[in-house]
């Protein structure tokens, strides 16, 4: 169920969400703003609500090089949307777990 | 005429293995449940070719620390000799039918199928990277003839920028591209030149290695070394000609000669055969059975897997004594053993004859301490020594002779253990 503010909700040591169903679009902006994206737009939104699809449907997120095939924008763009770390910053805003990383 | 004599057979029916990938994980599978099975299982190994390269090896190449024929060995003389080795391209994977098409248009049915096609290089996947210059001033060692040709390139280079770019992960022995750096900084210091060569070390990671504590203690080395660390970059496009290498967003590093370690995938079947592979190409597995999502018939091992552990031969032998058993469990009409741990170990060559050994698992992330036996060693885990580059060097005879007959390592156990490890406090994350 999803409550009314990213300060309520419980977050990991880096601001990931724990649980992905406390999530509202509301929040999404809340943890973008706090991310240096003052306003989220329709491309922002088109990445964020394909990660949180994909995540949701499969139970991972995608990488950034299915981003740039899947997701309709492309990777260039992506880093231009989300500076540093488009699949990091896209699935924190989408209050989904941090893309496992490589190991 | 009885239905039962149609087969023209009167033997009892023997389980069919299909294993595809006669590399680390498939032939060390395969004399695993060859050995287990006897004459109850037939085992057919699918490969392309007949030749089965030691990657460990592909790293030491490019310095003339070894030759290329002394890493290939025949796929063949790998396997027992009830094993079948079929030589043939993979189609695709009809799970509902359990069965393989091949690409010459045969079809192999199977009781059970083990994946173990290992990761491919994908280097036409990155803007420029096999345009100008490749194979002549970008280079990958992560194949045969690329080791070979860097391996000529570094002998006339005496000056200038030397870059070594991983560019995204996940890729094959994450270490490969921290040890060829301190490698190319000692062959560089032997050769007199060092003083005239920049070193740079580009990684897509916030850090040098993956694991907080690791990367620490390679990050403080790459200094001492004078090997410049270059962050989070995220490799958009190689402009050969210009010798630029520039990120996603728009950072430029330039160079003189580039190594890169290209994006890897999953093998190509695996995108043809719905079910069995996640975005990249790599098999949906149970990190603890090593069952695949797709089928309670398919397994799969090492690096074709998505397992969350490194891609490395260690891993892939260790997995090797849960997936031979739990192939057992599945034809006994058993329940499965979640007994894999994520256990993983690796050399990572410093140069200089030293080396440094980390060991690791799922949840304990790699420490110091001592290998393989706890407070005693000999080898000590997260720091250069002498003795760890002598065993790097001894483990080859190793890999063709205890490994790949799918034998244990005498006092290496398959399952991890945190005894005597130096447990520092990290948290998630806290890569600092």
């Amino acid at each position: 169920m999803s409550i009314p503010t990213y300060e309520q909700a419980e977050v990991d040591a880096e601001g990931f969400l724990v649980h992905s169903d406390q999530w509202s679009e509301e929040m999404g902006a809340q943890i973008a703003a706090r991310n240096g994206i003052a306003e989220l737009g329709e491309r922002h939104w088109q990445v964020v609500k394909f990660m949180r699809r994909t995540y949701l449907d499969t139970g991972s997120a995608p990488s950034i090089r299915t981003l740039g095939k899947a997701s309709g924008v492309p990777i260039k763009e992506l880093y231009e949307l989300f500076p540093k770390g488009p699949a990091k910053l896209a699935a924190k805003i989408g209050g989904i777990p941090k893309p496992r990383g490589c190991i | 005429m009885p239905a039962t004599e149609v087969a023209g057979d009167d033997r009892p029916m023997r389980t069919r293995i299909v294993i595809l990938g006669g590399g680390t994980g498939g032939t060390l599978t395969a004399n695993r449940l060859d050995r287990m099975l006897g004459e109850r299982a037939e085992i057919v190994v699918v490969d392309r070719d007949d030749r089965h390269l030691y990657q460990p090896g592909l790293l030491f190449v490019p310095f003339g620390l070894a030759s290329p024929e002394a890493i290939v060995r025949s796929r063949r003389e790998q396997l027992r000799d009830r094993v079948r080795l079929a030589l043939a391209e993979v189609d695709v994977v009809d799970v509902q039918a359990s069965a393989v098409h091949l690409a010459d248009g045969s079809s192999l049915p199977y009781d059970v199928l083990v994946i173990a096609t290992g990761a491919s290089l994908l280097p036409a996947e990155t803007d420029g990277l096999t345009g100008a210059g490749w194979n002549e001033r970008v280079f990958s060692f992560y194949d045969v003839a690329g080791a070979v040709g860097l391996r000529d390139a570094l002998r006339s280079f005496d000056h200038g920028r030397l870059l070594v770019n991983v560019v995204d992960m996940p890729i094959k022995c994450p270490v490969a591209p921290l040890e060829f750096c301190f490698l190319a900084d000692w062959f560089l210091h032997e050769r007199g030149v060092r003083a005239d060569v920049e070193i740079t070390y580009a990684t897509p990671l916030d850090a040098a290695f993956t694991k907080p504590v690791a990367a620490a203690t390679l990050g403080e080395m790459l200094e001492r070394k004078g090997i410049a660390l270059e962050p989070e970059f995220a490799t958009g496009r190689v402009d050969g000609a210009g010798g630029k290498l520039v990120s996603w967003d728009e950072r430029v590093l330039p160079f003189d000669l580039l190594v890169a370690v290209p994006l890897h995938g999953g093998a190509a079947f695996v995108e043809r055969s719905p079910g069995l592979g996640d975005d990249l190409g790599f098999i949906v597995t149970d990190p603890r059975t090593l069952q695949c999502h797709a089928a309670t018939n398919i397994f799969a091992i090492g690096d074709a897997t998505n397992l969350p552990t490194s891609k490395a031969g260690s891993a892939t032998h260790f997995e090797g004594e849960t997936l031979t058993a739990n192939v057992a469990h599945l034809l006994a009409g058993e329940p499965l053993e979640g007994t894999y741990d994520g256990h993983v170990n690796c050399f990572i060559e410093s140069g200089f004859r030293r080396a440094l050994m980390i060991d690791f698992s799922y949840e304990v992330e790699p420490l110091p301490g001592r290998f393989p036996e706890p407070h005693i060693g000999p080898l000590p885990l997260m720091a250069e020594s002498r003795l760890n580059h002598l065993a790097k060097l001894a483990f080859q005879p190793l890999y063709w002779h205890v490994l790949l007959p799918g034998r244990d390592i005498p006092g290496v156990g398959a399952r991890f253990s945190a005894a005597g490890r130096e447990l520092a406090p990290t948290g998630p994350g806290g890569n600092t």
